[in-house]
């Protein structure tokens, strides 16, 4: 038997809504499916089951708002002896407070605090950052002991409340003191319905408004940017970049291809990216607990920015392999999903590098701050007709500025200009990518 | 097609590329990147969409011709 939990989709994701069930209890599940829809501060994305077997039941039910951690459903693997329970959600059972958060299937542990999804969940409802929680176990693992040490303090009181973990969050959203509540469950326990009873007798909170997904999104990227901001020791370096050659090709390519087969010069400086990586490993890694874990794929996220507000930078698996016509589809499948909000939760979580465009914008050049727990990010300016120095001669030519955005504690100025160099090189043969 | 069977089609091709823009107002001389924020991605997909909706094969030279929807408009009247 296997637990499917509620999956970490990002830095500051405490908890999630089961929008939707793909799935019903009884049937069979293979490795990858998506069988459920979660409703996220970056919008409602599918999650992927990371085990095969049969749903033997749906503990959650559609609508509700449930802790990171949580068990969703159990699943009975074809290994599976009955007693042994294991999560199902590479993500979720991870301690995964990383930002727009990135980890290779290969890799699995994510950035952030190590604890068991017990911890996790015991973190949650006290209400307790396991960043800021001190863990005694193997490399700095919290254990629960760890947590009680933090909130020994504050147990006395608030703790002796039996409350349940959803009534507590909601509680704690609408500024309502839990020992005003009465609770009506079993042991007058405190339910979500008295946390909301008691909301509506307060003056003003009922008519306080949702907050709404865009501004939960803004406050979601707030959270990641602050923190790769506070923690992350930036360098960068920048290069200028003669397209002129990955443009030609490109023209030449698109003239003799019917419409529905063209490419975007995007496609070129996504696949140069990926496969520049493949030489300069130190830049394609994660930060995790103190130290940086190499990530064996190479999964580029795409910074898409949503018209309506925001950005998401869902991964495009596997950058480096398959043709070039493949990689278009893929990008042209992704970047819609991220405007439509239908991304998948292997996509949210598993990018490795990020590279953001925005000379599509019309700007000269970027200088981007990293994703945590990733430890580099690409950025592209627009290509511009510049006057250049070729054999002696000024002539006009379509420069692109390249700035490479790194982690200092994982690599130096002098790895990243090299990976900026061995760029430049692959642009310069465009057939080759 | 008339003119304004034309728009109607374009802007048709154009929400299934920003489903967005649906409810905004356009203003036919702007600049569609300008105005929708659109990328390369973005008129690549109406282009592609132009072409299965009303079979006109746009080439990536022309692209500056269809910049606003009244250009694009006048280019696409002109090979209906």
């Amino acid at each position: 038997m296997a637990e499917f939990v509620m999956p970490s989709l990002g830095a500051d994701m405490t908890a999630g809504t089961l929008a939707k069930w793909r799935v019903a209890a009884g049937d069979r599940v293979s490795q990858g499916d998506i069988i459920a829809e979660v409703e996220t501060d970056k919008g409602l994305i599918e999650i992927e089951v990371f085990e095969s077997g049969r749903v033997e039941k749906l503990l959650v039910q559609e609508g509700a708002r449930v802790p990171v951690g949580t068990p969703l459903a159990e699943i009975v693997t074809g290994s599976a002896t009955g007693t042994e329970t294991a999560p199902v959600t590479a993500p979720a059972s991870l301690p995964a407070p990383g930002g727009i958060i990135s980890s290779g299937a290969s890799n699995p542990r994510l950035d952030g605090p190590m604890a068991s999804p017990a911890v996790r969940r015991r973190a949650h409802e006290l209400d307790v950052p396991l960043e800021a929680v001190r863990g005694s176990g193997e490399h700095g693992r919290i254990r629960l002991e760890d947590l009680r040490s933090v909130t020994r303090g504050a147990e006395s009181s608030p703790d002796r409340v039996r409350i349940s973990p959803y009534a507590r969050r909601l509680a704690i959203e609408h500024g309502l003191d839990l020992s005003q509540l009465r609770g009506t469950g079993p042991a007058g326990a405190i339910q979500a319905r008295d946390v909301l009873g008691a909301k509506q007798n307060v003056p003003g909170l009922s008519q306080a408004a949702p907050e709404t997904p865009a501004k939960r999104m803004q406050r979601a990227i707030a959270a990641a940017m602050t923190r790769a901001n506070d923690e992350i020791p930036h360098y960068y370096v920048e290069h200028s970049i003669d397209m002129g050659p990955a443009l030609d090709w490109l023209r030449e390519t698109n003239t003799s291809r019917s419409v529905s087969e063209r490419l975007v010069s995007g496609v070129l400086v996504l696949r140069a990216v990926a496969s520049a990586l493949r030489k300069h490993a130190a830049l394609n890694a994660t930060w995790q607990a103190g130290e940086a874990v190499p990530c064996a794929q190479v999964h580029v996220g795409l910074a898409v920015s949503l018209r309506g507000g925001g950005l998401v930078a869902p991964a495009l698996q596997n950058t480096d392999e398959g043709s070039l016509d493949d990689l278009m589809t893929r990008m042209t499948d992704l970047v819609s999903r991220a405007r439509a909000g239908a991304l998948r939760s292997s996509e949210m979580t598993s990018a490795t590098i990020t590279l953001t465009s925005l000379g599509e914008r019309g700007v000269e050049s970027v200088t981007p701050i990293i994703f945590p727990p990733q430890v580099a990010i690409v950025g592209c300016g627009a290509i511009l007709e510049r006057p250049w120095v070729v054999d002696g001669q000024v002539i006009p030519r379509p420069i692109m500025q390249v700035t490479l955005g790194a982690d200092h504690r994982v690599s130096n100025g002098h790895r990243g200009a090299r990976f900026l160099s061995t760029l430049d090189r692959f642009l310069q043969e465009p057939e080759k990518l | 097609m008339t003119r304004d069977e034309i728009r109607t089609a374009l802007l048709k091709c154009l929400s299934e590329v920003a489903p967005e823009i649906a409810n905004e107002e356009i203003v036919d001389a702007a600049d569609l990147r300008d105005e929708l924020d659109l990328d390369s991605m973005d008129v690549l997909r109406w282009v592609q969409g132009i072409h299965k909706a009303l079979s006109v094969e746009i080439p990536e030279e022309d692209y500056g011709k269809i910049a606003s929807l009244e250009d694009a408009i006048t280019y696409v009247a002109s090979r209906i």
